[in-house]
This record gives C-alpha cells, structure tokens and sequence, in this order.
C-alpha cells in the first residue's frame, strides 16, 4: 500500500476544501483588518501624527498578514488548478486592478514617512486607502460572481474561454456582495483600532465601527434574502457523481435553479450555524462598541467574519465556481482537484507548517503588543513608519 | 515587428521576472550579512555592530518590499495569462509555490516585521533570533521557487494523464530532489550572496571615497569581502555544476551557448569569441580554445557534445513520434471512457514527445500528415536564437571571474588591516567598486536570459 492511499481521495478533497476555507478565513481575519485601517485612514486621522498613530498599529505586522492571501493563491494553484487557472484568467481585469492596488500598498507603508514632504505623505495615504478599500470591495464582488455563476465554458481539452467583462462583473447583488466585503472588514479594521490606539483615534473608530456595523448586518440580510427566496439563483448537480473520480469537470450534468444555494440547509440543519454566527458576531460588535469593552469586541467581529464566509462555502457546496453559461462545466469539490497524491503530499506540508506558523505568529503579535499613541510615535520616530 | 501572442507572453514573462530579479538577490545575500553582523554584535556586545545591523537593515526593507510588491505578479500572472498552462501543471507545479508560501515566507515575513520593530522589545538572543529567521525564510523560499523552476527546466517525477488533460504527479521525491532544481538553487543562491557583497563593497568604497561612515564601512567592507570571495568562488565552481546538468538534460541549451553547430570530436573545443549566423547555420569566426568545452560539460575527454545540427536531426525524430501521440490523444478526447486499451497503450509508448507535435501545429492542422519541409520548420523551431544565447552567457562569466579578482582584493587590503592605503594611494580601486555595483545584477538577469531564453519553446 502506498502512503498516500491512507486517507481516501474523497476525504482529501473535502479536507482541502475547508483548507481553502480556512486560509480564505484566515487571510480575511488578518490581512482583513489591515484592509479595514487602511479604508479609514484618511477620514478617522487627520494630523500627520494621527495618521502616524493609525498606520503604525498595523506597520509591524500587515506583511504577515498578506502572506495569508499569497498562500491561497498558492493553495488555490496546488490543490485545484483549473479554479485557479478559471478564476484568475476570467477574472482578468478585476485581478489586475487588485494587484495593482496590493502592489501599491506595500511600497506605501515603507516610503510613506521617508520624507516629511506633507503632499508627499498625503499621497502615500491616498495610496494605502487605495490599496485596501480596492482589494476589499473586489473581493467581495468577485464572490458575488461566483454565487451567480461565471461566464466561462471549457472545451473538449479543457481549455478555458470566458464570455464576460469587466463591466459585466457589476450587478445589483454583485455590488451588494462587494459593500458587505467593504463594511465587514471596516468593522474588523476599526474595532482593531479601539484595541491598538487611545483617545480621539478610538472614539472616532468606535463610531466608524457602529455605522459598518449596521451596515453590515443590513446588507447580510437583503442578501440571504435574495438567495433565499430564489431571486438569486443557485446550481445544482443533475447526475451522479462518484466522489472518487479523477478530475474532469465535464463528466457530469448541472443546472441552474432558483433556491438551489438553500439545499444544504435543509439537509444539514446544522449549518443554520454559519449565518447565524455571522448575524451574531455583527449585533455583539455593535453592542460593545457602545460599551467599554476593547478585547472582547475582537472575538465577535473575528466572529463574524467567519460566519459571513463560510456562509459562502457551506451554501455552495460542493460547487467551488460554477458556470452560468455552460453549467455542466462548473468547478465542483469532486472534480477540479489535483490528484490524491498531491493533494496528500501538501496535507502533510500543512500540517507540518500550519500550526508552527500559528505559534510564531501568535508569539510576534504578543511581542509588539501594546497601544500606539503619539508618545510612541515621537520616541520611534526613526524606525516608525 | 509583429508581436504574437506566443512573442508577447515570452516577452512579459521576461519583465515580470527579471523585474523580480532585480530585488531578489539582495534580499537574499543581504538577510545572511544582517544575520551575522548581529551574531557579531551579540557575541561581542559592541554598539557598532548593532548600528551596522540597522544601517544594512533599512536598505535590506526598502529592497524586500519591492521583491514583495513583484513577487506577487510573478504568482499571478500564471493564472490570469497562462490559465491553461496552470491547469496543465497545477498538480506539480503549484505544490512547491504553495510549500514556498507555508515554510518559507510566512517565516521571512512574520519575523521582517520584528527585526525592523522588535529592537527594544526583545532580548539581544531573540531578536537575533528573529534576524536568522527572515535570512532563512529568505533562502527556504529561492529553494522551492527553484523546485518549481527546476520542474519547467527538467521535468521529472511526473506524467500526462490523458482524461485530465494533465501533468499528474507520480514521485514528490523527485521533483524535490530533481538534479536541475538542486544545481540551480545553490548557484543563484550563492549568486545573491555575491551580489549583496558587491553592493556592500561598492557602498562602503563610496563612503570610504567620502571620508564618512567610516567605523561602519570599514568593517561593512571586511565582512562583505571575505563573504563575497568565498560565493564568488562558489558561484562559479556551482555554475560549473549547471553545466554538467545541462549536458545531462538540455542538450539544445548548451550547444546555443556554445554555437557549436557541428558534432565535434571529443573534447570539444570552447568558443572565447564567435559570430554565430543563423541563416547560414554557421560561425562567421571563431576563437577557440581546445578541449575546455569537453571537460566543462562531460568532466571526460572522450565524450562527445552533440551539435545544433544533430539535435535538430534528434528532433525531427521525435516529432514524428510526437505526432503519433497527438493523433493517439485526439481518439482519446473524443470519448475517454470507451477508449480502446490499445490505443491509450499507443499514447503511453509515444507521450513523452507529445509536446514535440505540438511544434508541427503553427504548419500544418494535422501533425500525422506532416510533410519533411513542415517537419524540418518544426524541428528548427526548437533552436533558440543563438546570438544571445552566446553573448550573455559569456557576460555572466566575466562578471564571475572579475567578482572573485575584486573581493579577493578587497579581502586582501581588508584583512591585512591596510584599508587605509586604500583610501590614501590606490583611491581608483575603490573607484571601480562603486562602478562595480551594477554588475551583479547584470551578471544574475544575464544568468536567467541563459536559463529560460535557452529552454524555449
């Protein structure tokens, strides 16, 4: 018997679909709130120093943080190629302005506050807002687009064409998708700020908290809404499928149907828990952010976070990118992973490197704790950014 | 000139990545010089030794952060310009990118942060600690990057898999410890510590010409140069071993390198200087050397290098063969789960040249039909343009040779402590190091032309 035979190919799949949902979790919860400050940025700091302050909480770590996006991209690569190959070649021009925006967010933090120029450094700023409010808002248009289907179709060599534009990746629920990304990961960034900074810089976080917040939970709930009565339509898998085949997406026959994103939940009520917790983690950072609690705030909006994107996976299952236009061809769990050796071989790098990545991190995050205020900016003025 | 999609890809591949390569190897060179100054510092406690650390340090961010904001088109580009090659090779392919991400820069990425922000809030044992973590993290990361690399160049461990339109792994262990990956890692790894010594050397040299700086540059140029000489020496000793790996496994590589359009007589002679025609399929001159060529690639005097002209010959057969795969395949497609067992048997005695039929497409709609002319164009087709390929292999290796001349220099005045006459008598010496600083980068994007533009198509 060969090692790798000791899971089940099926079983492997299913494993490395939660994987990518916990590194998408994972790049959400960390480089989310680097996201979250940098969309504030310019409105909730107005001095040089305030802005200082806001960048400074996140200076030490959003490098980090973005690898957990970088990771994916990789995961996404090894484990189910022709996801990576569909979605990043459809996605193009979406693809390429979040790039775009990634690459300006890096060289904005290091050149920032290397000149005290203040046109220079308010450039750099509109600079960092970009690079996060871009990526934020795409992302969240981008799986607005998976829930209704992409416009691509696969020929008999499975090469890949896609119908769309960029303009046609903009629809009503698209949008809608695009501002939860925008508001949940605000919330996340601002609570991050009631944590890290003091004073006028928290208050006003507080309040930018409160308002995405509400906002929010409103556009969570239009949007079950939509999938839930069918105004949003899902997909489902007419044949059978052996969840042991070898991968080719066009062995088997899918249509679209309105109300389809609900069939997990009626058969698995248990998943209720994934929307719930997302509600759940929104209402309890909106309370607390009218109290005192700074800490706890955290663990209700990493909360929700979690709940609005596994709301996504666990909806979807087992489609990972459907077609809209040709829905046999649509990507499932079953049929677009690598092969079971692949996908044991990297099983054991992850689980090798996952948790030592988590205790490093957990260890830098403890080491450079600690709130940022003016004081510390001005004692660091050197090494700050 | 008319750009094809096919001209257009090589070309944005060639941006993007030696974009890349401008960054890359300084970060790599430069993480191993941070990391020991500080073991300096911790070992010996002087104050000058941590201000080195924080001087080096600053350039080493602004530098990891562009190889940061370029590596991510390097991940990109695959899947949104070469979506079908992805899918082609995710399964092995991608593995090492994603291992790379997990093992490697998380590591360097994590602890960058720390090393830049953690000077007063960890203990001198932990921070540097840290400093060896991202230089680490730093080398960890070219060694998968090259795996992945090492794959396109050689690719082993692996087969086409006919119903998923695929390269499927069928042995990890040797793609990992695939000879080319393993030979290519440790020549560009020590070609990064030769460059950071070279821009070590050059900037210390200028603040030396300045009379500033001078407690940081005197010692920066001490440990630069003895570091550099030792890479120097192994850049070119391992780029050697590249040699060997490409007599081994790229054949058409090292004859365009060499311009050697005819099978010589063992031991092949080295071409100094030539002026390769391409229409004509000859060298217009040449300067030779006797028997060097032999020896770099078969380490025998009586093997022979095969020439342009037979490998040409070598591929024609295999396109024929190729052509039978494809013809194979084209049954498969049609109805994978009722193929004949006799014909897949046909696809897997042929499918190692299936890419070679691939060539025929641009001639002819089917490669089974294919006439000698179209053959021929198809077979000449696997010949990289052998100008450049000559060229900036033997730019690469005057850069070597000269780096060993200048750090063994610079090692020399350094360690008999006469810097000083240096600065007082011999100032020009200091004059071409600074001058000096661009070359590495030269030396590493020539190196890479060599590599990838001599793999095409």
């Amino acid at each position: 018997m060969v090692l790798y035979e000791l899971i089940d190919y099926s079983t492997l799949k299913v494993i490395w679909w939660l994987l990518l949902g916990i590194l998408l979790i994972g790049f959400a919860v960390t480089d989310g709130f680097d996201m979250g400050v940098g969309t504030l940025l310019p409105f909730i700091a107005e001095t040089d120093i305030e802005r200082r302050v806001v960048i400074n909480t996140i200076g030490a770590t959003w490098e980090g943080n973005q690898v957990w996006f970088i990771l994916g991209g990789g995961a996404i690569f090894a484990a189910w190629p022709p996801l990576y190959a569909i979605s990043f070649s459809g996605f193009y021009l979406a693809m390429f302005v979040v790039l775009a925006a990634m690459i300006l967010r890096p060289v904005a933090f290091k050149y920032r506050s290397k000149r005290p120029d203040p046109n220079w450094r308010s450039a750099w700023d509109w600079a960092l807002f970009t690079g996060s409010f871009v990526p934020a808002l795409v992302f969240g248009v981008a799986v607005g687009n998976v829930l209704l289907g992409v416009p691509f179709r696969l020929d008999n060599e499975l090469r890949m064409t896609y119908d769309g534009s960029f303009f046609g990746l903009f629809s009503p629920f698209t949008l809608l998708c695009g501002l939860l990304s925008v508001t949940m990961l605000v919330m996340h960034g601002a609570v991050w700020l009631v944590m890290r900074a003091t004073g006028e810089i928290a208050a006003r976080a507080r309040k930018a908290g409160t308002f995405a917040a509400l906002g929010g939970i409103l556009l969570f709930g239009v949007g079950g809404y939509l999938v839930a009565t069918g105004h949003v339509e899902g997909f489902r898998i007419t044949s059978e499928v052996d969840p042991n085949m070898q991968a080719n997406p066009l062995a088997k026959q899918a249509v679209v149907e309105g109300g389809a994103w609900m069939r997990n939940y009626t058969a698995y009520p248990v998943l209720w828990l994934a929307p719930i917790m997302g509600f759940l983690g929104m209402l309890g950072t909106l309370v607390l952010l009218q109290t005192r609690f700074e800490m706890s705030i955290f663990a209700f909006s990493k909360m929700a976070v979690f709940g609005i994107i596994a709301t996504v996976g666990v909806s979807m299952f087992p489609f990972i990118l459907p077609s809209s236009v040709q829905p046999e061809a649509s990507l499932t769990v079953w049929d677009a992973s690598s092969t079971h050796r692949t996908l044991f071989n990297m099983l054991v790098a992850v689980v090798i490197f996952l948790p030592i990545i988590l205790v490093y991190t957990a260890w830098v995050y403890k080491v450079l704790w600690g709130k940022i205020d003016e004081e510390t900016i001005e004692r660091d003025n050197h090494t700050a950014y | 000139m008319e750009l094809n999609v096919v001209d257009l890809s090589r070309l944005q591949f060639a941006m993007t990545a030696m974009y890349h390569f401008l960054f890359v190897p300084l970060t790599i060179g430069l993480s191993i010089l941070l990391a020991t100054m500080e073991t300096v510092y911790v070992m010996t406690g002087r104050e000058i030794w941590k201000r080195m650390v924080k001087f080096w340090g600053t350039l080493f961010g602004i530098n990891f952060v562009l190889g940061v904001a370029t590596g991510l088109t390097m991940e990109f580009q695959f899947g949104m310009n070469w979506a079908y090659f992805s899918q082609y090779v995710g399964d092995v392919f991608g593995a090492p990118l994603a291992i790379e991400g997990l093992m490697a820069f998380f590591l360097e990425a994590t602890f960058v942060g720390l090393f830049f922000f953690g000077w007063d809030r960890l203990s001198k044992r932990q921070h540097l600690a840290a400093t060896w973590a991202v230089a680490f993290g730093t080398n960890f990361s070219a060694l998968w990057i090259l795996i992945a690399n090492g794959w396109m160049q050689h690719p082993v461990g692996a087969e086409f898999n006919p119903d998923t339109m695929r390269m499927e792994v069928t042995s990890f262990y040797e793609v990992l410890f695939n000879p080319v990956a393993q030979a290519k890692f440790v020549h560009t790894v020590s070609a990064g510590y030769v460059t950071a010594a070279m821009f070590m050397i050059g900037i210390s040299a200028w603040y030396m010409l300045q009379g500033r700086h001078l407690q940081i540059a005197k010692r920066s140029m001490a440990i630069a140069s003895a570091f550099g000489f030792a890479s120097a020496l192994s850049v070119v000793v391992l780029g050697d071993e590249s040699g060997y790996e490409a007599n081994l496994n790229q054949k058409m590589k090292l004859a365009t390198i060499e311009a050697m359009w005819h099978t010589e007589p063992a031991p092949a002679a080295f071409n100094v200087v030539a002026w390769p025609d391409m229409e004509t399929r000859e060298n217009i001159f040449a300067i030779e050397v006797p028997y060097v060529m032999g020896l770099i690639a078969t380490r025998s005097l009586d093997t022979e290098i095969p020439g342009i002209n037979e490998l040409v010959d070598r591929s024609k057969d295999r396109i024929r063969q190729g052509a039978v795969a494809w013809d194979a395949l084209q049954k498969i497609r049609e109805n994978p789960a009722e193929a004949s067992e006799e014909l897949r048997e046909t696809f897997r005695q042929n499918a190692q040249s299936l890419g070679y039929a691939y060539l025929l497409l641009p001639y002819t709609d089917n490669p089974m039909a294919a006439t000698t002319e179209q053959v021929d164009a198809a077979a000449w087709a696997t010949v990289p343009n052998v100008w450049p390929m000559f060229y900036a292999f033997r730019i690469m290796v005057a850069c070597g040779f000269f780096f060993i001349l200048l750090t063994a220099v610079f090692f020399y005045y350094s360690s008999a402590g006469r810097l000083e006459t240096l600065m007082e008598k011999r100032r020009w010496i200091l004059h071409v190091a600074v001058w000096s600083i661009p070359l590495p980068w030269i030396a590493c994007e020539m190196g890479w032309f060599v590599a990838e533009y001599g793999r095409q198509p």
